[in-house]
């Protein structure tokens, strides 16, 4: 493992099973009476967020609870970032005070990238969502929650096919799920109207097609993107309604999946515009799971990051087994 | 009167010889130890490239508004440094050069300093909006002389605005320079849009959004039968639009950056940004069109746009940081890297792409003349043997926006003479007044 989880493009084979091995040791955590480890008892862990998200970052901060490590909430809104202090004095504030690990949530590309390499801070750098690029940990806990649906919770996702709808030119996260699905062996097919593709993306390791019903009936699972509204004062679609009729997973379009195959989608969900209300509540949904897996995920990174191979780990490990 | 002799230089890298200088013409060349020395300065320039003096035709100098970035006087010092003897200093100052009032300002205090000659670059529309057009004649008709018209910084992109500034300026022998980047096309954007783009999350800046516009202003510039120069043309797509308009007779001319001659859009996988810059950096296709299109003349200039900006608009989050980088103290050596090294271009090429071709484009009266008995003394000496490490602290730019930091780069100027008299001697500036 690198210092730093900037991008899910960073992990090789081996580094994206290490974290989803280790994550299913730490879900077992999850079902005891006492949800702690004291793995990280005694390190910082600063929750950055220069966004609003508190689903990301409530996930971040269990995770790290979890395993003992003190954690500080720093909100961009509310702090001296919004009267106008620079992301170099935030760092340098953050370093100041001690932080082993920071998980970063930036509205700006790049920003986890800049705090990582620019020597303002010492600390491990953990990207939990920066502007339209990567949103590495999503990419984990999806690629965890397929492998406990498809694949015997072990092992790659060799041959699995996952398929993206929506808005990929916006989301960080269908970049991530690509790099790393394809990295895990699944074929990964995006689908969207031609307006919310990026250029280039005849490059990434994926397919890519304009249309979602061809693509529905060979699907192991399909991943619905949040469209936000407003794309569509932009002119990247018509109507929400031409949107839904398009790309939405209704019903119909979910009666055309195979018997085991699920329905993902990284949150918050826009019912009725991209998912009906009635496929997000049906069985083949794995939505809440997702959240519950992201908590597990996010500890291995941290454990990983972190704890590293120091006498922790073997420490952890004991416990871990131990139960 | 005061006299210099430049003893031994290659002018255009030809056969040695020594250069006479008296006031502020050059009085007499010929071979080398054939100048009467007694009396004179002599400036010892064996094994060293005389070239006319670089005229710049796309300097930002920040002043007046910005002089936490750099005023007239480091700007025009960092110029001096870099070889130029002359710069056209661009409109979007605070308050922006769109009177008679802000130009002259800018003029004099190019004067003042005496690093080099300032030639001020009014707006073509008050305050940079697109909608009204500013007085321009009463800028052409100042002290400043003003000939080349810019928004520099944005793009007059209304067609009717264009049309009739292109038609304006012909009363006093003027030309719009523009900034070629629709605006809709480019909104937000923040690097060249292509594989990279989408794979960093960064919103593209598509190559049509220049070359509509070029396309555009050509042929407006041909129904009007005015002069037009395109400003930093950074596209392969864009080389091929000017190269069609010569063919055509119109009377388009236009420049190139050395950081669009070297650098491309992989740099921004560092998310530093340093390397953002408006036009973006582009590919390697890009980069060697550019290259090719200087070298057979379609692109006519290499300017620097010098835009410099204080740290902090750099040490930020890409999105946030400023445009622009700084460029009149490395020009030379990037095009010596970029064209002279590959064979491009020769010296006499150079004097041309860096002297002559702009000075004729800004209308410089005393700039841009070969180095001969009667024309002006602006001579820029050159060892192009040297190598050096650009170190931004080093530079004379008050700003440290460098995009080649620990950089090696080829080539240095050694002395510069601005009007005969030396502004930097042994790479190091010298008091004029």
């Amino acid at each position: 493992m690198n210092k730093h989880l900037l991008s899910a493009g960073d992990l090789s084979r081996n580094d994206a099973l290490l974290v989803l091995d280790t994550a299913a040791q730490l879900a077992q955590v999850a079902d005891r009476p006492v949800k702690k480890l004291p793995t990280l008892r005694g390190r910082t862990v600063v929750n950055l967020f220069f966004e609003d998200s508190t689903r990301t970052r409530i996930s971040f901060e269990a995770a790290a609870k979890r395993l003992s490590a003190d954690v500080i909430n720093f909100s961009a809104k509310g702090s001296s970032v919004s009267k106008g202090e620079s992301l170099k004095d935030t760092a340098l504030t953050l370093e100041a005070m001690g932080a082993d690990a920071v998980v970063v949530r930036h509205g700006s590309s790049g920003a986890p990238h800049r705090l990582a390499n620019s020597g303002w801070i010492g600390g491990s750098v953990i990207n939990a969502g920066d502007g339209t690029h990567e949103h590495p940990t999503q990419a984990l806990l999806d690629a965890f929650t397929l492998r406990e649906k498809l694949a015997g919770g072990e092992g790659d996702l060799a041959g699995k096919k996952v398929t993206i709808v929506g808005d990929v030119l916006h989301s960080r996260v269908a970049r991530s799920n690509v790099l790393l699905l394809s990295t895990l062996g699944a074929d990964v097919t995006l689908v969207a109207p031609p307006t919310l593709l990026p250029v280039g993306v005849e490059t990434w390791p994926c397919k890519v097609s304009y249309d979602l019903d061809p693509v529905v009936p060979d699907s192991d699972a399909v991943m619905m993107l949040r469209v936000q509204l407003e794309r569509m004062t932009d002119s990247y679609f018509p109507t929400a309604r031409e949107y839904s009729r398009r790309y939405g997973l209704d019903n119909h379009r979910m009666s055309m999946l195979r018997e085991e195959s699920i329905v993902m989608h990284p949150g918050p969900m826009n019912r009725g515009m991209e998912i009906t209300a009635d496929v997000a509540d049906s069985r083949r949904s794995v939505i809440v799971e997702q959240v519950a897996n992201g908590v597990s995920v996010r500890m291995a990174v941290l454990y990983l990051l972190l704890g590293g191979y120091s006498p922790a780990q073997a420490e952890a490990e004991q416990t871990v087994e131990g139960s | 009167m005061s006299r210099l002799v430049i003893s031994g230089a290659s002018i255009l890298n030809r056969a040695p010889a020594d250069i006479v200088v008296a006031g502020d013409r050059i009085v007499e060349v010929g071979k080398p130890g054939s100048a009467d020395t007694s009396g004179a300065r002599v400036i010892d320039a064996d094994g060293l490239i005389a070239l006319p003096g670089f005229v710049d035709l796309h300097t930002h100098l920040r002043e007046p508004g910005r002089e936490d970035a750099e005023t007239v006087e480091t700007g025009t010092r960092a110029a001096a440094l870099g070889g130029f003897t002359c710069v056209h200093a661009m409109a979007n100052t605070e308050p922006v050069a769109d009177t008679a009032g802000v130009v002259e300002q800018v003029w004099r205090l190019g004067k003042e300093a005496g690093w080099c000659e300032v030639r001020p670059v009014g707006a073509v529309t008050v305050g940079l909006s697109g909608t009204h057009m500013a007085e321009l004649g009463a800028m052409a008709a100042s002290a400043a002389q003003v000939r080349l018209f810019s928004d520099d910084g944005k793009c007059v992109d209304d067609a009717v605005i264009m049309r009739r500034a292109l038609e304006y300026v012909k009363a006093f022998d003027g030309a719009i320079a523009q900034h070629a980047q629709e605006p809709r096309l480019t909104e937000g954007a923040q690097m060249n849009e292509g594989v990279l783009s989408g794979t960093l999350g960064l919103r593209g800046w598509p190559a049509v959004a220049e070359e509509a516009i070029i396309a555009r202003d050509v042929l407006l510039t041909q129904h009007v039968n005015s002069r037009l120069h395109v400003c930093h043309v950074s596209t392969a797509g864009s080389v091929e639009l000017i190269r069609w308009a010569k063919s055509k007779g119109i009377n388009v001319t236009a420049e190139v950056t050395p950081h669009h001659l070297l650098l491309t859009d992989e740099l921004a996988r560092s998310y530093d940004p340093h390397f953002k810059v408006n036009p973006p950096l582009r590919t390697t296709e890009d980069v060697l069109a550019l290259r090719e299109g200087l070298a057979d003349g379609t692109i006519d200039a290499v300017a620097t746009d010098h835009a410099p900006h204080p740290s902090e608009d750099k040490e930020c989050e890409w999105s946030a940081a400023a445009f622009g980088m700084l460029g009149l103290e490395t020009a030379l050596s990037v095009v010596i890297e970029s064209m002279v090294n590959t064979g491009l271009l020769d010296w006499a090429g150079v004097a041309d792409r860096m002297s002559v071709r702009p000075a004729a484009i800004g209308r410089v009266k005393d700039q841009g003349g070969l180095l001969e008995p009667g024309q002006p003394a602006h001579v820029t000496l050159v060892d192009e043997s040297v190598s050096w490490t650009v170190r931004p602290e080093e530079l004379a730019s008050r700003s440290r926006n460098t995009p080649y930091r620990e950089r090696v780069l080829p080539g240095r100027v050694v002395h510069t003479i601005f009007n005969g008299k030396p502004t930097v001697i042994d790479g190091r500036t010298e008091r004029v007044h």
